[in-house]
């Protein structure tokens, strides 16, 4: 199935460094509006924000690899690390800037911050469980791990989902943009069990048609 | 020999207040196709008013940081959203009704409101979310004006409510509406008859921008932001603890009394600090302690003796 059109083979590896620069794009202009006071008044926050909403944007197109593939036969597989790592360089930046600008890294307001508040902790097990995804996101560890690699990547399953409460647990009001984000995280998440039985229809599909042409 | 000097005469006195006091619709039609981004200053009207003892010396959040970083979900829930979608907001004419036990229920004409004796009120604002202002209101104290209808005895309460009108007001349209209408609060009447609570009609001089709850609003200043109700049309006197809209929402997070207090957190996050708006900046962010009833324990602290405020937060 040919929706959009193909790239040609040699220039997969240019488009995957292109996907990298386009999607720091948002980081590097957020910075500088911050810096330059195109932020509005409240800045810092505003940039945490932005680069936290950026962060699932990423995570929900990387969640969205195999069903774009299973369901509109278009393959992006080769995209799914850049997408992946540039979620975890989001919600490490996100993290960042709420250590160092906007709790001036006052590490005892922090550590309370983080053991107490649900939000928090939930999005601090997040970003630590996207360490190891991150570490091993390079054909060198999947060689490596083989089977295990798969099994320590579904990892990016909870993560999403802790992303989403994350969010949810931080506003004060489930607005357009909050609802939107989220309700895609859980549309992708409720796929994944769905997905054995819908391939193993998919398959049968014309393999049923088949025999019923033949038997009539 | 005497030379003839004209009297000096007060613009005040040449204009009459309600002809100018209409500016703001005259040049709300004039201004109409203008960008709305300046329109909340462009429609605002000089105020006169006298110091106050209540008025703190801290430093001024800017004009800029006060009219267009604003909760007022009735344009919408983003802080630029106010300033943005208020411009078709017509704060004029305006009346605001106070009914209930009271012996004289009547309804105020906003002309009536603006030549009560009005009053510089500078006072800190912290909102819920942690993060504050210092905003110089114009205003009156709220008592002024039940002093005026007279509460009965058996009057407990004070009830306010904001006006909806979802063709001016885009937050109250749409599929997701993140509150009801009317947005509804209420204080204790000894809350309310307390001198640091006002009326206010205007900020920084001038009369209120649509995006600050334009025409009049409430400004209670020992308690959370979103107590002190914006464009107010009704206020009752009643006899139970009337209903509050963030309360409704979350009784679990929000409660009546929302008193600032650094020592009650909001269920999902701290209160021990505040971001000062304005101040700082991109890299060097004005964090402060919050204080008790946010700086007004002295004024305030004694009418909640004896109550647990932990409990009653």
């Amino acid at each position: 199935m040919a929706l959009i059109p193909t790239l040609p083979r040699k220039l997969h590896g240019a488009s995957i460094w292109a996907l990298y620069v386009v999607g720091l794009l948002p980081a590097v202009w957020y910075f500088y509006q911050g810096a330059t006071g195109g932020l509005g008044v409240n800045p810092v926050k505003t940039f945490e924000h932005l680069l936290g909403i950026w962060a699932l944007r990423f995570l929900i197109a990387t969640l969205a690899v195999t069903p774009l593939r299973d369901i509109a036969g278009i393959n992006w597989l080769r995209y799914r690390r850049a997408l992946g790592l540039l979620a975890f360089y989001y919600v490490a930046l996100h993290f960042s800037v709420w250590l160092i600008l906007d709790r001036g890294l006052d590490f005892s307001s922090i550590a309370g911050d983080i053991v107490k508040r649900p939000y928090i902790t939930i999005g601090m097990v997040c970003l630590v469980s996207l360490v190891p995804l991150a570490l091993t996101s390079n054909s060198w560890s999947i060689r490596r791990l083989g089977q295990r690699w798969s099994k320590l990547h579904q990892l990016i399953y909870p993560v999403a989902l802790g992303g989403a409460l994350h969010y949810l647990l931080a506003i004060k009001s489930l607005t357009a943009g909050p609802f939107i984000h989220i309700a895609l995280i859980a549309l992708l998440l409720l796929y994944r069990p769905l997905r054995k039985p819908f391939l193993a229809w998919k398959r049968g599909k014309p393999v049923a048609a088949q025999q019923r042409a033949s038997s009539r | 020999m005497p030379v003839y000097r004209p009297p000096r005469i007060a613009a005040s006195d040449i204009t009459p207040r309600d002809i100018y006091m209409s500016r703001r619709k005259f040049m709300g039609t004039a201004a109409a196709g203008f960008v709305m981004a300046g329109a909340g200053s462009a429609l605002a009207a000089p105020l006169t008013a006298a110091p106050s003892r209540f008025s703190t010396d801290e430093t001024l959040t800017p004009k800029e940081a006060v009219t267009t970083y604003n909760n007022f979900y009735e344009f919408g829930t983003a802080k630029s959203d106010p300033a943005q979608n208020s411009g078709q907001f017509e704060p004029l004419p305006w009346s605001v009704k106070v009914d209930g036990m009271v012996g004289k229920p009547r309804e105020f004409g906003i002309e009536e409101l603006m030549k009560m004796q009005l009053e510089d009120r500078t006072y800190r604002m912290r909102c819920v979310e942690g993060w504050s202002m210092v905003i110089p209101w114009v205003g009156f104290p709220l008592s002024a004006l039940l002093d005026q209808v007279e509460p009965l005895g058996s009057a407990k309460y004070v009830s306010f409510e904001t006006v909806v009108r979802p063709e001016q007001m885009p937050g109250q349209t749409g599929f997701f509406q993140p509150l009801e209408w009317p947005y509804v609060e209420g204080l204790r009447l000894d809350e309310a008859r307390h001198p640091l609570t006002i009326l206010a009609v205007g900020l920084y001089g001038e009369t209120l921008p649509n995006q600050n709850g334009a025409p009049i609003r409430l400004v209670v200043p020992w308690k959370y932001g979103f107590k002190s109700i914006k464009s107010i049309v009704k206020i009752s006197l009643v006899e139970e603890q009337p209903q509050t809209t963030w309360k409704n929402s979350n009784a679990r997070e929000y409660g009546f009394y929302s008193n600032v207090n650094p020592a009650v957190d909001h269920p999902r996050w701290s209160q021990a600090t505040e971001q000062r708006i304005g101040d700082g900046g991109f890299f060097s962010v004005a964090n402060r302690p919050t204080l008790p009833f946010n700086g007004y324990a002295d004024e305030v602290a004694s009418l909640y003796e004896g109550m647990d405020l932990k409990a009653n937060f």
